[in-house]
């Protein structure tokens, strides 16, 4: 076999276009709405662990977003430096998915989902309401971005590099991590939990410690998307912030790791064209939802894969359910 | 004192609107077995559709009831021509119901805009009436005497009638139900649209004491969680101790504490999520 | 027979669900490397015997002893760890993955790499080797890499025992291992069945007659929930209390 097959080639490919993305693409603009697709596509990396490999579906991952980018924020505000903020935020993510955890999976299938969405909504409350420790709706600024090796973040061009460093590590680890037992194991909860308690293995805990990675990936999307904006407000621990990390996770397919890749894309694009033209976000995400799950359940990669594939009519006629299979009743 | 009676009285008042808000929500989660995201705005949909009867010079509960009869409509089209389609998909149909939640927000965005509206309480329930030195104003002890009287509405038609029978047979067991010959779907159907009326009734008798303004449904949406987890799904006794309960939470809580009112709302609710999942009288969370 | 030398003791177990009685005061003794067969009309409560032993549910009163320790208490993962497979009655198999794969996760739930989210799950030789093992010993090598959805039922039966069996288990619970098979399928794993040596002891619910009492050495019968009848084949055939249960006189 020989070294460079398709899929190798089309990772270099892209990794090829990624890296000198600024260059043809030259406007700063769209350089920034990389950016985003960039650590949007990390968030939904993040979700992904849970929501595709471990079937479970969390309204409730922008709440730990938002925890990690207001303790850094705070701290920043308080006067410390970023590399202090940007720790401890991560470390307050991983003990708020800890509890997170803990609560949610007293629950399994809708039972879990309904304990996200609640958790979710106490986070943003506390956000929204406490506004002696976070300034509630006014949100909190953030100045400046961290200079890594005495290196600016403030151009387009620059925070996109930084951006998309952290993005391949993430697609690394899932890589790594999909190949691994642990992996292996997850999905097996997924698919039969019973199954696998009945094998020897302990399937709360591994649910847990998945809970804990989705968290720490949703942090470190937090932290970027703070420096992105400079900015932090309630708004990104709504019930609507969960729903679009979720949207990219199914719409672009939950059981690869391009999917909530292209997932972040298509929703990132959507939300600033359409934002561009039409005031109703809302409405369109809500469309777009409503299709992709009535229609094309298994995410947008491989509901069109399917599509071309087998040609329209096949496509009708077959009903794929993988939605349930993400999250077969409590066993 | 005053303060304290004061709000003990829009506690009630409030509770009888979560119990409204709250019944469809846990019959439709008893039976469906999904919790329906769509519950908010089908509450904020049927104020916004009674303040605007009202603003033709509608009576008050003719506005009500048209409101509910068309969300009625509404909830009867969703269920049967979205939900159905997806039968034995809960997952997929309750992400189904929060997209379409979304949807619902930004077209009464549009067509109401984004100012909250006020429709003044109905002239003929104005005022107070008075105990003693007491003052309870009339409009609030209506609310609670409508919720009282649905309640009991709702409790003949489960126990007492053969229509009844099939609900608890449903909620029970679908499956077998359908095997005894129950048209489950067509159940479905009926609760589904029958929550959304009462959620619409809700709204509009709310709305002279609410408000109505966007973001309202996802406001109501966790109240009627929470009071569905607090007192079990498909138990019309638990949403009604449950709405009652929320209703005095919620309004001695943002009297005393706040900033942290959201907070001591959902307090219980996760001590019982994590101490008593089927909550404190119905049957075990899915 | 003092508790050190049962691989299998069961004391007065009892199970009620809402008030009904479905495990009633059950003892049960089984000797190391005997094939002991459960039988019952329907309903008798032999799966929920299975699943209180496997510890899926937790017993009212009583207590259930492997190779004279106490595990009455154990959960329900820790028990494949102490040498306590299982097979299913309906089949719950992992469908998205290959045959190998299922197996693979056999092996795995007793491994400490289970929790390695690092190495390449398919770079561990070993495990791999052990995994075709395994297949082989039910005669599934040359269909290891099939998807599961793409076997048939009979083939799937197979795939269970080879998980169970994967796990070296001291004692192996199967449950209805024929159901549903034709004939040939029948035989084939009822050649697999006594070509497992006797340091694993075999504990099997069983409906199908033919091949089950060929297969046992001594036979438990349940009713209700209780043992009604006891002891080697020959005895319990030829009890009339046997009759009595199956045929109503």
């Amino acid at each position: 076999m020989s070294f460079l097959t398709p899929q190798r080639a089309a990772i270099a490919a892209a990794l090829l276009l990624l890296v000198t993305l600024p260059i043809w693409v030259g406007n700063p603009y769209y350089i920034n709405v990389a950016s985003q697709i960039l650590f949007f596509a990390v968030f939904a990396l993040g979700l992904n662990v849970i929501v595709g490999y471990g079937g479970l579906v969390s309204l409730g991952h922008a709440g730990l977003a938002a925890i990690a980018g207001y303790t850094a924020a705070l701290m920043l505000a308080a006067g410390h430096g970023h590399f202090i903020s940007d720790f401890s935020a991560i470390l307050v993510t991983l003990a708020a998915s800890a509890v997170f955890a803990v609560l949610s999976l007293r629950g399994t299938g809708i039972g879990f989902l309904m304990i996200t969405l609640a958790i979710g909504q106490i986070i943003w409350g506390i956000l929204y309401r406490w506004s002696s420790l976070t300034n509630g709706d006014n949100g909190v600024n953030v100045s400046g971005r961290p200079a890594p090796f005495g290196i600016s973040l403030a151009s387009a061009d620059s925070f996109y590099y930084a951006t998309l460093i952290v993005f391949l590590a993430a697609v690394a680890t899932m890589a790594v991590f999909f190949r691994s037992p642990f992996g292996a194991s997850l999905r097996g909860t997924r698919d039969q939990a019973r199954r696998m308690t009945a094998l020897g293995y302990n399937v709360w805990l591994i649910r847990f410690l998945a809970i804990l990675i989705s968290g720490f990936w949703s942090g470190v999307a937090g932290l970027l998307f703070i420096y992105y904006n400079q900015f932090i407000s309630p708004q990104v621990a709504t019930l609507t912030a969960s729903a679009e990390v979720l949207l990219m996770v199914i719409s672009g397919g939950t059981a690869t790791l391009l999917g909530p890749i292209a997932g972040a894309a298509i929703v990132v694009i959507m939300k600033n064209v359409v934002s561009a033209y039409i005031v109703r976000w809302n409405l369109v995400l809500g469309v777009i939802f409503v299709l992709i799950i009535t229609f094309m359940p298994e995410g947008l990669v491989p509901g069109s894969v399917r599509l071309w594939k087998l040609g329209w009519r096949s496509f009708r006629q077959r009903r794929v359910t993988v939605l349930r299979n993400v999250a077969e009743p409590p066993q | 004192m005053n303060l304290w009676l004061t709000l003990a009285v829009n506690s009630i008042s409030l509770g009888g609107l979560l119990f409204l808000l709250s019944a469809g929500f846990s019959l439709i989660f008893g039976l469906m077995r999904i919790p329906n995201l769509l519950h908010g705005s089908f509450f904020m949909l049927g104020a916004y559709l009674g303040v605007s009867a009202l603003n033709w010079h509608i009576n008050f509960w003719v506005a009500a009831l048209l409101s509910a009869l068309a969300m009625i409509l509404i909830g009867g089209l969703v269920e049967r021509f979205l939900l159905r389609r997806l039968a034995g998909q809960e997952l997929a149909q309750v992400l189904l119901t929060l997209g379409l939640s979304f949807i619902v927000a930004d077209v009464c965005l549009m067509i109401w805009t984004g100012d909250p509206w006020q429709p003044a309480t109905p002239e003929h329930l104005r005022g107070a009436v008075q105990v003693g030195t007491l003052f309870f104003p009339i409009y609030r002890l209506v609310i609670l005497a409508v919720a009282i009287v649905i309640a009991i509405a709702l409790w003949l038609m489960i126990d007492w009638t053969r229509l009844g029978a099939m609900i608890r047979a449903g909620v029970d067991d679908a499956p077998i139900a359908r095997v005894v010959g129950i048209k489950v779907s067509q159940l479905f159907t009926l609760i589904f649209s029958l929550g959304a009326g009462l959620a619409a009734f809700a709204g509009v008798m709310g709305a002279p004491y609410l408000s109505v303004y966007p973001g309202l449904d996802f406001e109501m949406l966790p109240l009627a969680l929470i009071v569905v987890i607090l007192g079990g799904t498909g138990s019309l006794l638990g949403a009604l101790v449950g709405s009652f309960l929320i209703g005095f939470l919620y309004n001695f809580g943002q009297a005393m504490f706040p900033d942290l009112a959201y907070v001591i709302l959902f307090l219980p609710m996760l001590l019982v999520l994590v101490l008593r999942p089927q909550g404190l009288f119905g049957r075990a969370m899915p | 027979m003092t508790a050190q030398t049962t691989a299998l003791a069961i004391n007065g177990l009892c199970k009620s669900f809402d008030g009904l009685r479905v495990t009633a005061n059950v003892n049960l003794a089984v000797a190391p490397g005997e094939r002991r067969l459960i039988i019952g009309p329907n309903g008798a409560g032999k799966t929920t015997l299975f699943n209180l032993i496997t510890g899926e549910i937790t017993p009212d009163s009583g207590s259930i002893h492997l190779f004279g320790q106490d595990i009455t208490k154990t959960p329900s993962r820790r028990r494949p760890h102490l040498g306590m497979a299982r097979t299913y009655q309906i089949i719950t198999l992992f469908a998205r993955d290959t045959i190998l794969r299922n197996v693979t996760l056999a092996l795995l739930g007793l491994s400490e790499l289970r929790w390695n989210p690092f190495i390449d799950i398919e770079r561990q030789h070993h495990l791999v080797e052990q995994a075709h093992t395994a297949l082989a010993r039910v005669g599934l090598t040359q269909i290891a890499d099939r998807p599961l959805s793409q076997t048939s039922y009979g083939e799937r039966r197979r795939v269970e025992i080879a998980m169970a069996l994967a796990q070296n288990p001291k004692v192996l619970l199967l449950d209805e291992p024929f159901a549903g098979l034709s004939i040939d399928e029948r035989r084939d794993v009822q050649q697999l069945l006594l070509a497992i040596p006797r340091d694993v002891t075999i504990v099997m619910i069983e409906h199908n007659m033919d091949v089950a009492l060929e297969f046992a050495e001594s036979i438990t019968l349940l009713h209700f929930g209780e043992v009604i009848v006891e002891g080697t084949r020959a005895e319990v055939v030829a009890d009339p209390r046997t009759r009595e249960v199956y045929l109503g006189h």
